[in-house]
């Protein structure tokens, strides 16, 4: 220890405790303050690019997620439409079925009309014939048989009778 | 602690010279400073005169001391180096090369007043340089007030060049990018492992910012400081108690100043004791005050001081064999040492930076009511 204290060189503790608190505050204002402030900026900037990575990606997922939403959206609108026209078009052919049966009733019931018109003035004209013709056989029949009374009332009945076919 | 090593070394050294014969094979003349005309000042050295060994023991041991101890020129290698100013303020400002004490061995005259360099301390004296010594062998001549540029304090001040236009280049390469360049590549992730690792942690979020300076300053100072030791220029700057002593210091000013209520509150009046012993609590814990950066000075001066001591004297330990079998041997364990003392060039800075960072965060602390 009195070596220590004999050696201890007084003029090389000054000058080391004057150069190195000078050096401290050079390098305080021309390196560590620009370095370190370097650093940091780099961190932060660092730290902000993955923070704006994630929000990005989450952004994008969401994206993707709309996007989806949207396709499905369009993919149930199409199914709608497609179902609609189906629809659609089952209700116009069955309109149409309708409509060509009822035409076809209505024809068919027309052409019945007509037929049974025909039918009533042929019949008619049958029956005014039919009478005619009677009458003529009449004429013949009454003026050969009507001197037999009987014979006459039968033949009339008989004749109603015959007159009364339809 | 100072002792300690030596004392271990002195008989690992005694060890060597008792079992090997000695070999004359160390370097002749490497006391410069051995100055013929203060021989008798240099009795200093208590070594017993034991035949065998002596020499070469005498001469690792000045060798070691000699390039453990500060001094006013600048040795590169054995006979090449500069000289540096002396600074002495005596009766005036007195500045001039250290080359006038020609290594020591002469009396440099400056305005009428002689000085003369004894263990690498200078000494006021008269013209003959005659040095009187108490019985400790210490010097009783003046010594003025002594502010050379002495090897250390050129280290310190190239140190402080060196580290302020690297670190500044590593700023100045982010104003073109958010990316470190060339050196930054490698220094940044240390300034943030100091941030991250040894600021944040000790002192908290919320505190930290204003003592990174500090933190980063001393941890680069003091490894970059151990690293420049490993060279073989023979600088010992860390392993000063002088550096090591300001080195605290500071950690000590910065934390007195920075403690919050809290802090001294529970060095003054210690809450959740009984009062009878909160003023024993109080003594001990101002003893804490000093003793935390005791330790830190002692710590970094004895680790790096071992270092060298350790390494030089294995490399010494070659010239006491002085056999070219055990040579290599030596080399290898020097070469294991040296990267061990890589390791603890990092870990002294790292341990001082984490114990400062440590002390400020107890500081500031913000104890909740209890």
């Amino acid at each position: 220890m009195d070596k220590l204290i004999h050696d201890f060189s007084f003029g090389l503790f000054i000058w080391q405790l004057l150069v190195f608190v000078a050096l401290i505050f050079l390098l305080k204002k021309y390196a560590w303050k620009p370095i370190l402030d370097a650093v940091n900026a780099r961190e932060e900037s660092i730290e902000g690019a993955l923070k704006a990575a994630e929000k990005a990606r989450k952004e994008m997922k969401a994206l993707q997620s709309d996007n989806e939403a949207i396709l499905k959206e369009a993919r149930e609108e199409r199914e709608r439409i497609l179902k609609e026209a189906r629809d659609m078009k089952n209700k116009i052919v069955a309109e149409a079925k309708e409509a060509a049966s009822a035409e076809a009733d209505k024809t068919v019931a027309a052409a019945k009309a007509t037929i049974e018109a025909e039918k009533t003035a042929a019949v008619a004209e049958l029956k005014k014939q039919a009478a005619t013709l009677s009458i003529k056989v009449a004429e013949k029949v009454l003026g050969q048989e009507l001197s037999d009374a009987n014979k006459q009332a039968e033949m009339i009945g008989k004749i109603i009778d015959d007159v009364k076919f339809n | 602690m100072h002792y300690n090593i030596y004392s271990k070394l002195s008989v690992s050294l005694a060890l060597a010279g008792a079992i090997l014969f000695s070999v004359p094979a160390f370097a002749q003349d490497k006391n410069h400073h051995e100055d013929s005309r203060t021989v008798a000042a240099h009795d200093t050295h208590d070594h017993t005169d034991s035949e065998g060994g002596h020499d070469v023991k005498t001469q690792i041991k000045e060798t070691i001391e000699h390039h453990l101890a500060d001094s006013y020129e600048f040795t590169i290698t054995e006979g090449v180096g500069f000289p540096l100013p002396v600074i002495l303020f005596d009766e005036g400002l007195k500045v001039f090369s250290s080359s006038k004490f020609h290594h020591g061995e002469s009396v440099a005259e400056v305005d009428g007043n002689y000085y003369v360099l004894h263990h690498s301390k200078v000494y006021k004296t008269d013209a003959s340089g005659h040095l009187s010594m108490d019985e400790h062998h210490h010097p009783t001549n003046v010594m003025p007030l002594d502010f050379s540029i002495t090897k250390n304090v050129f280290m310190i001040l190239v140190m402080a060049g060196f580290m302020f236009f690297l670190f500044k280049g590593v700023a100045k390469a982010y104003q073109s990018g958010q990316t470190p360049k060339k050196a930054g590549r490698f220094l940044e992730p240390i300034i943030i492992y100091v941030r991250d690792e040894i600021a944040i942690p000790n002192i908290g979020e919320k505190h930290y910012k204003k003592y990174m300076s500090y933190l980063l300053t001393v941890f680069f100072f003091i490894w970059f400081m151990n690293l420049v030791g490993m060279t073989p220029l023979g600088i010992n700057v860390t392993g000063n108690i002088a550096i090591t002593f300001s080195l605290a210091l500071i950690t000590f000013m910065i934390t007195q100043v920075s403690g919050n209520k809290h802090y001294w509150q529970h060095i003054l009046w210690m809450p959740g004791i009984p009062v009878i012993l909160k003023p024993v609590m109080a003594i001990i814990e101002i003893l804490g005050l000093f003793i935390k950066p005791f330790s830190l000075m002692m710590r970094l001066y004895a680790n790096m001081l071992a270092g060298h001591v350790v390494i030089m004297s294995i490399i010494g330990l070659i010239f006491v064999f002085g056999s070219w079998l055990i040579a290599p041997a030596f080399f290898g364990l020097t070469l294991v040492l040296s990267l061990l003392e890589v390791l603890v060039a990092a870990l002294q800075a790292y341990i001082f930076t984490m114990l400062t960072a440590l002390y400020f965060g107890s500081a500031v602390e913000e104890h909740e009511h209890h």
